[in-house]
């Protein structure tokens, strides 16, 4: 059952990646981007990883790309994207730069280089007395990982900041473009 | 008929890594810059499953709660740059990677 949940949810990730990349209205694109995260999701769930799986729905399927749709029609830009490449060797140099990331990557992935070690406290997926999933990641979240956790929130608080400051309208020039929401 | 067979780690490492590459051609080819934020998206998806992958592979759960640290470095990657896409967008009517050659605002 895992073996066939996992070829179908492992070639619906990687043909809706293609269609990402080669979709040429950017909405297609970001419906694919679901489809992506979505199978994604799937594939965390045939890994134990429960909450992961739904954090990634709810976040990545359900706000982000809510985000990038809202962007792509605030901006209308759901146009189709002509493919002419102005300059004449960046397309045949990104394939091929391509090739050679993919191919270290499956070099690193093909060789045995991770190591065992532990984080301190040493939870598991499974066994011991940690009770459920959500309950293992909460416990190391809160103890080895307590202070990324915190910079984390740092994090957030600077990308609040940079993106209100960034999309805020500074009054110093008006804005030659007519639009509904030009508030003073 | 498929009893024996069984998915190891390497499946998920390697389905991975094609779908990171996937991720890097776009981001290269790509000419539309919110694309090109999805494929970054795509690549750091790559590094989530690999990370849950080994948290498997190796009965740790600190993979998975690394995921949830890529998972808000991607949030506020989106946000600071749709930001920036959006205050690009009111100066000049383009969202091409190309039509940013310059500077100046």
């Amino acid at each position: 059952m895992t073996v066939v949940l996992f070829f179908i949810f492992g070639g619906l990730t990687l043909g809706a990646a293609l269609g990402v990349v080669l979709a040429r209205n950017p909405v297609h694109s970001a419906l694919f981007l679901v489809l992506t995260l979505v199978s994604v999701a799937v594939l965390f769930l045939l890994q134990d990883a429960q909450l992961v799986a739904a954090v990634q729905i709810i976040v990545y399927a359900g706000a982000i790309v809510v985000l990038f749709l809202f962007v792509i029609m605030l901006l209308g830009v759901d146009r189709p994207e002509n493919f002419d490449e102005p300059l004449r060797f960046q397309r045949p140099v990104a394939l091929g730069l391509g090739a050679v990331v993919l191919a270290e990557i499956l070099f690193l992935a093909g060789h045995r280089w991770a190591t065992g070690a532990k984080t301190a406290h040493g939870v598991g997926l499974t066994g011991g007395h940690f009770g459920s999933n959500i309950e293992r990641v909460a416990r190391v979240m809160f103890t080895d990982f307590l202070w990324p956790f915190q910079v984390t929130a740092v994090l957030l608080v600077i990308a609040v900041v940079g993106s209100v400051v960034l999309a805020r309208r500074s009054g110093e020039r008006p804005d030659p473009i007519p639009t509904e929401e030009s508030a003073p | 008929m498929i009893g024996a067979f069984t998915i190891t780690p390497s499946y998920y490492l390697v389905l991975a890594a094609v779908l990171f590459g996937i991720g890097a051609v776009g981001l290269l080819v790509r000419r539309n810059v919110l694309v090109m934020f999805m494929c970054v998206e795509l690549m750091l998806n790559a590094v989530n499953l690999t990370f849950v992958a080994f948290a498997k592979a190796l009965n740790d759960i600190a993979g998975q709660v690394l995921v949830f640290f890529t998972l808000v470095v991607a949030a506020a990657e989106v946000a600071v740059g749709l930001a920036i896409i959006v205050a690009i967008f009111r100066r000049r009517r383009a969202a091409t990677a190309d039509d940013l050659r310059t500077l100046e605002g």
